[in-house]
């Protein structure tokens, strides 16, 4: 299941997950397809302001789905300086999309080193296996 | 909906269509005791939104049915439920509560006239166990009362193409049953049902009883007719918001023991001038002196999902007013809905309050009526 959780992001064990620019300044965030299976259909996604500062481990938006709200933890911590959004109109791409028209935001990484802490692609998978038993 | 959870110890239940339901790959989850499908593969808004145009087939099999049969059948419900039973002819059916002597609901339920001495109570899943006991205690010698939730399988087939779809599969002509009408003894697909123009979508729609070992079959085929009509198996997700838009009230959230009919918007199913019934004195006493508090029904005007829980208030620097119970997404009014107890003197439609959606303050509006109808 590849396709599921590609091997270029780094993942949280929140669900979120990080797409590092070649110069490792920038991340991108969004949630994952295990995430999204979750929530089932998205009706609303809350995100930060352009220059509002996130810390990992920490809330930056949530997600309104037709069942409940979820909170949105950062996997890095810096500065917001992109945040997609016609999400504002389109919160489905999160459901259709995860892993690109369905992200959410892009943050300018104050500490990189705290990259390390996150899971590549087959130790989350192997997260989610162990979640499940 | 807020899933009350079993008891710990207790593995929660399955209808005799939870292999039905996994096989279509449905997300089951702990309703009221039971493993129920939340989702089908389609996801909530697909399944809500066939429902509305096509057709949507709901296992309902978790929900109590009860039995009153004997000659004082009709006097023993008329004492257990607030609504008019003894002027329900047969064939007929009727929405009403069961109140306890304080005027707080022991449940939401759907009275059936099938004889003149046979009547069936349609009662919540996660109520049965207590509603019997309080029907058992009451009633006493007047009729027997049986517990055929067991032996009973319940499908809902709901939606603008009902119907047609159903009148393919039976030879009882359905033009002639009108909302709330119970045909017993009807042939449908093979299978001996009795079949009644009721439900809980704001849809056209017919729920059909059968043996708990035809159940399946039936559901198999009613699949068939459902998809054909371009409709789909809907789960628990999809009933929550459909019944939420046609302001359809749920016991747990909207209705409780501490409710009484009266603030739920439902004097509508309580004949106060007619036969004694229980908590009878409680609810003349309660419009005389004036009810207090109401159900309101709120459309989100801010950026904001009202759920569950969430306090209501007038000002932002003001005390907490009321509490939605009830709230989410519309997929079909295309707003965020809710319902929720506010004191009467701030339950006037039109009136703005606020909600607290966690730690923001989303201005919502009260409006009068059902927040979805369809059309006649």
């Amino acid at each position: 299941m590849a396709g599921q959780y590609p091997n270029d992001l780094l993942y949280t064990k929140d669900h979120e997950w990080a797409r590092l620019d070649p110069s490792g300044k920038t991340a991108t965030i969004g949630v994952t397809r295990f995430a999204v299976d979750q929530l089932g259909d998205v009706t609303q996604v809350d995100l930060p302001k352009e220059g509002e500062l996130v810390k990992q481990g920490e809330i930056f938006g949530s997600v309104e789905s037709v069942k409940a709200v979820s909170d949105l933890f950062a996997p890095v911590s810096g500065k917001v300086v992109k945040v997609n959004s016609p999400l504002g109109d389109s919160p489905e791409f999160v459901n259709e999309e995860p892993y690109d028209e369905g992200w959410m935001i892009q943050i300018e990484l104050s500490k990189p080193e705290e990259t390390k802490a996150l899971l590549a692609a087959d130790a989350y998978q192997e997260f989610l296996k162990e979640s499940a038993d | 909906m807020e899933p009350n959870h079993a008891p710990d110890h207790q593995e929660p239940r399955r209808t005799p269509l939870y292999a039905a339901h996994r096989a279509l790959g449905a997300r089951i989850v702990d309703f009221g005791g039971w493993w129920m499908p939340l989702q089908y593969g389609k996801g909530i808004i697909a399944e809500h939104t066939a429902t509305r145009t096509g057709v949507g087939l709901f296992d309902v099999c978790h929900m109590g049915e009860v039995h009153f049969r004997g000659p004082r059948a009709v006097e023993a419900v008329s004492r257990l439920v607030t609504g008019d039973v003894g002027g329900l002819a047969v064939g007929h059916a009727l929405y009403t509560v069961a109140c306890w002597p304080s005027g707080g609901i022991v449940d939401d339920l759907i009275v059936y006239k099938l004889a003149p001495d046979h009547l069936l109570v349609v009662v919540n899943a996660s109520n049965t166990a207590k509603d019997l006991a309080w029907f058992r205690e009451n009633v006493g010698g007047w009729c027997s009362v049986e517990d055929a939730s067991e032996a009973t399988g319940l499908l809902a087939f709901q939606g603008p193409g009902a119907a047609t779809a159903l009148q393919a599969l039976t030879g009882t002509p359905l033009e002639g049953m009108a909302s709330f009408d119970v045909a017993s003894d009807v042939e449908l697909a093979g299978v001996r049902v009795s079949l009644a123009r009721t439900g809980y979508t704001a849809e056209d729609g017919f729920e059909i009883f059968c043996a708990a070992e035809d159940v399946v079959a039936l559901w198999e085929r009613l699949l068939v007719a459902a998809e054909e009509a371009g409709g789909e198996a809907v789960g628990l997700g999809a009933r929550d918001t459909l019944r939420l838009e046609g302001r359809l009230s749920l016991y747990g959230n909207d209705l409780d023991d501490q409710t009484t009919p009266l603030e739920a918007g439902l004097g509508w199913v309580v004949k106060l001038d007619g036969a004694d019934f229980i908590g009878k004195e409680a609810l003349l006493a309660q419009r005389a002196i004036g009810i207090r508090r109401r159900l309101a029904g709120f459309v989100m005007l801010g950026r904001g999902v009202a759920r569950h829980g969430y306090a209501i208030q007038a000002t932002p620097d003001g005390n907490k007013l009321g509490t939605i119970t009830s709230g989410g997404p519309g997929p079909t009014v295309g707003k965020n809905i809710a319902l929720g107890y506010v004191p009467t003197e701030h339950a006037e439609p039109g009136t703005r309050l606020l909600v607290d959606c966690r730690g923001k303050l989303v201005e919502a509006e009260i409006v009068k009526g059902p927040f979805y109808k369809r059309a006649r």
